[in-house]
């Protein structure tokens, strides 16, 4: 007892304040963690715990106007694996039994930023043998797994490609627009085509499975499960048995063809040749095959009935034609005679026929398409009044079939000129656009359009892909009776009167149309035989039958030469096909004969 | 030798005895939340053996009670060479298996001598300084080191027992500033343990083991992604935080036995605690703690005799340290420690341990008015 209590206190008296000290440094660190900071722990301990995995709505079917559906829907097939459980010296089995490279897996495993337990994709569309194939020997690779995904089957493979389009993953671009924020990265959407256009509509809600899970990723138990919505159903207007009658009337050309209904603008065919598969897109294609469609040089994944533009040539003249009757320039009585081609100033302007065509009245000159006869109205009208016509058929501004990135094509007046040129204009561009050339300039799309709108009388149908029987009409052409018939007798007789340059469009069907060339080079001397590349486009646009039209049409084949020789015969056939199939000729009905339509689906 | 009569009764610390049955009981509570199963598996039995050892454990606290403590004094080298004796018996077997090992099995029991060995080991420490009479010079200091504590540490450094061997050191320090050192040993001590703390350091880093390292990179760079490095005390802190003001609910954490946060019923059995309770039962919990180290406190100031001060002292003051580790590392305030908080974390040999040592420390208090015998 030597020492005194307070002397002893004072020596680790201190240990009481550090114990103070350390009581109120851990109170505060909770009240830091627990109340300041609680709400942002809460949530990444409920993230921790919650998982939410969508489930993908089954897309709308896309149906031709009778209801035969164009695609389905069908499982897509991945080998994953799962990276916590991936064993890298079974590697080689992996990469023996998947035929792909060792590398390859390595740096998908490896790249994978996700949780170890999200599952890595390492080999996309296998098919059902491969599936067993992986089954069988499930217990040799260690964390494989097959995931499943809904995408699409095109049923009718290349025919309707260019309109139905294709499905496909987010690209880089798209990943960082917001307008796809709300879109899983791995999830296929519409990237082309009415897929694309559609797709808001035909995608449909994912569903969404709240799954607590544990930190071995382990599913615990479901807590919440919204069901998809389907998306919806989408009715084209197309005619999936004319569109292949179209397609094949077309056979191996390059060029377009779009048919339509007169009195409503619902499109019934829609060719683009060359075409594409688009199960490529949607399967998941080699290198291979994608370098044999990018790079074909006549261009399969161009849609050429609205992102090619052409001079029209001649089937302008339709235009020019019922600009100067309804402006009472010209009367059907006029005559003009035609010595192959006229002077204006110093320059020469042509008729296509070298000799002339001699003295031609209007029903003359439209049946002959004679150039010479156009130029004359082409004079009398105007460029701005001319434009302003070709204009009010919806020419030079989009139709907005914006399935693929479309083309407004060229109506130009002077002050277009003025704008785009930086000239004025000269009589011989009015000359030029009369018969359609110069800087005029159509897709195959709003060709179609013009001749659709010209045979319902002059009602303007924007062209449409839904099936639609309560069209709104978005214009009127002024165009009266009598300058309809007059125009109507031209057409009828450039296809049934000897001499018009449409007579290889000849049918047991009244059709009407009229022929056109595109030049391909202009000016050029008349060569006989001119390289493929120079030959001019064809054109044919058309209507039948020519007194209650059903159907109207616009063919080009590119480097076709003129329109009379490859462009009638198949607007011809491609009419022909589509009167067949909206009446059935009675016999074969009776008779039971397969053999005429052996290659048409009858419609239910 | 025993000695129960109507003053020791009244004199018993019915405060230290209540908060320790308290926080031991919540420990009970929180490992049964802790370990409950998810799904189908069967529950864990590990609340079970906690409250079995816990029955046991008050048991043998309140016989450690009824002795003078004076005798733990007397005994104290007999126990010491035990303990020792003990470590030398891990350490061979440890050699024997692999890596640590700080497990002894005796038939279907099995239990850890080095928890046993820190009460020993306070008990030699304490009575060896109320030994001195006078003040404490350089050369004791250095006699009284390698007599207590050189050996051991050496022992449990090679065990390695990291987290025991700091704390023994640790301890022989404070109880040698609080017998009196002179002040120029004190600065001396100050500055040598700074000169050689980057040889200490580097003998440090390299002695340390793969997961010993991370645990300390984790530590300093917990957000790091590119490794699992940071989780534990990244989920510690989910845990924690996640409880709020006022907690999840008994039975409604889901950190624990989602498997989120790794040794959930031992050393993180705070932040299941805290995740539960929230902030309010956190507080109220770390409060029964301060409760219990400042009753600590008192006994050692109120003690009859030196021996007994030293003694509540090391004994409030091991416990300080486990307490103030275990709670910081849990809160993301120090690395992670593989050391367990007193009473609450499961496991048997550490409980019925800390239940003697504080069974110690009640005998203290009662006897704080008795004379010599």
């Amino acid at each position: 007892m030597t020492f005194s209590q307070k002397n002893n206190s004072e020596k680790f008296g201190f240990i009481g304040y550090l114990i103070i000290a350390i009581f109120i440094l851990l109170a505060l660190r909770l009240w830091q963690l627990q109340i300041l900071q609680g709400k942002e722990y809460r949530r990444l301990s409920e993230a921790n715990r919650l998982r939410i995995v969508n489930t993908p709505a089954p897309r709308g079917i896309i149906f031709d106007r009778n209801g035969i559906p164009l695609v389905e829907n069908s499982p897509y097939f991945f080998a994953s694996v799962i990276p916590d459980e991936f064993d890298e010296t079974k590697i080689h089995l992996f990469s023996k039994v998947l035929n792909i490279p060792e590398e390859e897996i390595i740096e998908k495993v490896k790249k994978s930023s996700n949780s170890p337990f999200i599952p890595v994709k390492l080999k996309a569309g296998i098919n059902f043998n491969e599936i067993a194939f992986l089954e069988a020997r499930k217990s040799d690779l260690p964390g494989l797994i097959i995931e499943v995904e809904i995408s699409r089957n095109y049923l009718y493979k290349d025919s309707v490609s260019h309109i139905i389009g294709y499905l496909g993953r987010l690209t880089p671009t798209q990943i960082k627009d917001p307008a796809y924020k709300d879109i899983p990265a791995d999830i296929f959407i519409g990237q082309w085509g009415v897929e694309k256009l559609f797709d808001k509509k035909l995608r449909g809600s994912p569903g969404k499975r709240i799954i607590e899970v544990n930190a071995l990723g382990k599913e615990i138990r479901l807590l919440q499960e919204i069901s998809p919505v389907k998306g919806e159903d989408i009715t084209l207007s197309i005619d999936i048995n004319f569109q292949k009658a179209s397609e094949k009337a077309f056979g191996e050309k390059v060029g377009a063809l779009v048919a339509l209904k007169p009195d409503t603008g619902e499109i019934l065919s829609l060719v683009s040749n060359p075409r594409f598969d688009p199960n490529l897109f949607t399967k998941g294609m080699t290198s291979e095959q994608w370098l044999a469609i990018s790079n074909d040089k006549r261009n399969p994944l161009l849609n050429r009935t609205i992102q090619s533009q052409y001079p029209p040539g001649s089937i302008f003249k339709i235009v020019t034609a019922v600009a100067g009757l309804q402006e009472r320039l010209i009367s059907p009585d006029l005559k003009i005679d035609c010595r192959g081609e006229i002077k204006y100033g110093s320059q020469k302007f042509g008729c296509w026929k070298s000799g002339g065509h001699g003295i031609v009245s209007l029903h003359r000159a439209i049946v002959e398409s004679c150039d010479i006869y156009f130029y004359e109205v082409g004079r009398r009208l105007g460029i701005d009044r001319l434009a302003n016509y070709a204009r009010s058929f919806g020419l030079g501004e989009k139709t907005g079939v914006a399935i693929a990135r479309e083309k407004s094509g060229v109506i130009p007046d002077t002050q277009w000129k003025i704008n785009n040129k930086k000239q004025q204009w000269y009589l011989g561009d009015t000359f030029n656009a009369a018969i359609g050339q110069g800087y005029v300039a159509l897709t195959p799309l709003q060709a179609a359009m013009m001749i659709s709108t010209f045979a319902n009388g002059g009602t303007l149908y924007k062209p449409t892909l839904i099936r639609d029987d309560q069209p709104v009409a978005s214009g009127k052409v002024n165009m009266d009776k009598e300058t309809f018939n007059i125009v109507k007798n031209g057409l009828v007789g450039v296809v049934n009167e000897p001499g018009g340059t449409g007579i290889s469009a000849r049918s047991y069907y009244k059709i009407a149309g009229k022929t056109g060339t595109a030049q391909v080079i202009a000016n050029r001397s008349r060569l006989k035989y001119l390289p493929e590349k120079y030959q001019d486009h064809a054109w044919f646009v058309a209507f039948a039958p020519a007194e209650k039209p059903e159907i109207a049409l616009s063919v080009i084949v590119e480097h076709g030469g003129h329109g009379g020789g490859t462009a009638a015969p198949i607007a011809r056939t491609a009419i022909e096909e589509y009167m067949k199939i909206i009446h059935p000729p009675a016999v074969i009905q009776h008779n039971e004969d397969k053999e005429n339509n052996e290659d048409i689906q009858t419609t239910p | 030798m025993f000695n129960i009569d109507r003053r020791l009764l009244k004199n018993f610390d019915i405060i230290i005895f209540a908060t320790v049955l308290i926080i031991s009981l919540i420990g009970v509570m929180t490992i049964y939340s802790a370990t409950r199963p998810i799904g189908d598996e069967a529950h864990s039995v590990f609340y079970i053996k906690q409250a079995t050892w816990l029955a046991l454990g008050i048991f043998v606290m309140l016989l450690s009670v009824t002795f003078d403590y004076i005798w733990l004094g007397r005994l104290s080298s007999i126990l010491y060479i035990f303990g020792v004796i003990l470590l030398v018996i891990v350490f061979i077997a440890g050699r024997i298996g692999l890596g640590a090992q700080r497990w002894l099995s005796i038939g279907p029991l099995s239990f850890q001598p080095s928890e046993f060995f820190k009460l020993f080991y306070i008990i030699f420490l304490t009575f060896k300084f109320s030994e001195i009479r006078g003040q404490l010079n350089a050369v004791l200091l250095l006699k009284l080191f390698f007599t207590t504590t050189f050996f051991p540490f050496i022992l449990l450094i090679e065990q390695p027992d990291l987290g025991t061997a700091l704390i023994i050191i640790a301890l022989f320090l404070l109880i040698a500033i609080a017998k009196g050192i002179q002040r120029k040993i004190a600065i001396l001590l100050i500055i040598i343990s700074l000169i050689s703390m980057p040889f200490l350091g580097n003998i440090f880093w390299g002695g340390l083991k793969e997961y010993q390292k991370s645990r300390l990179i984790a530590f300093l760079y917990p957000e790091s992604t590119h490794s699992t490095i940071g989780y534990q005390i990244n989920q510690s802190k989910i845990t924690v935080g996640s409880g709020e003001s006022f907690g999840k609910g008994y039975i409604h954490g889901t950190q624990g036995p989602f498997r989120f946060l790794p040794e959930k019923h031992t050393d993180f059995i705070f932040a299941i605690f805290a995740e539960e309770w929230g902030f309010a039962g956190s507080f109220l919990l770390l409060f029964l703690y301060f409760v219990f180290l400042m009753r600590g406190m008192e006994t050692a100031l109120k003690a009859r005799e030196d021996f007994g001060k030293l003694l509540a002292l090391g004994i409030t003051l091991m416990f300080l340290i486990y307490f103030t580790i275990n709670v910081g590392m849990t809160l993301g305030l120090m690395p992670v420690v593989g050391i367990p908080l007193p009473f609450m974390s499961y496991g048997g040999t550490a409980l019925l341990s800390n239940l003697i040592a504080v069974g110690i420390l009640i005998n203290i208090k009662s006897r704080r008015f008795e004379l010599f015998h």
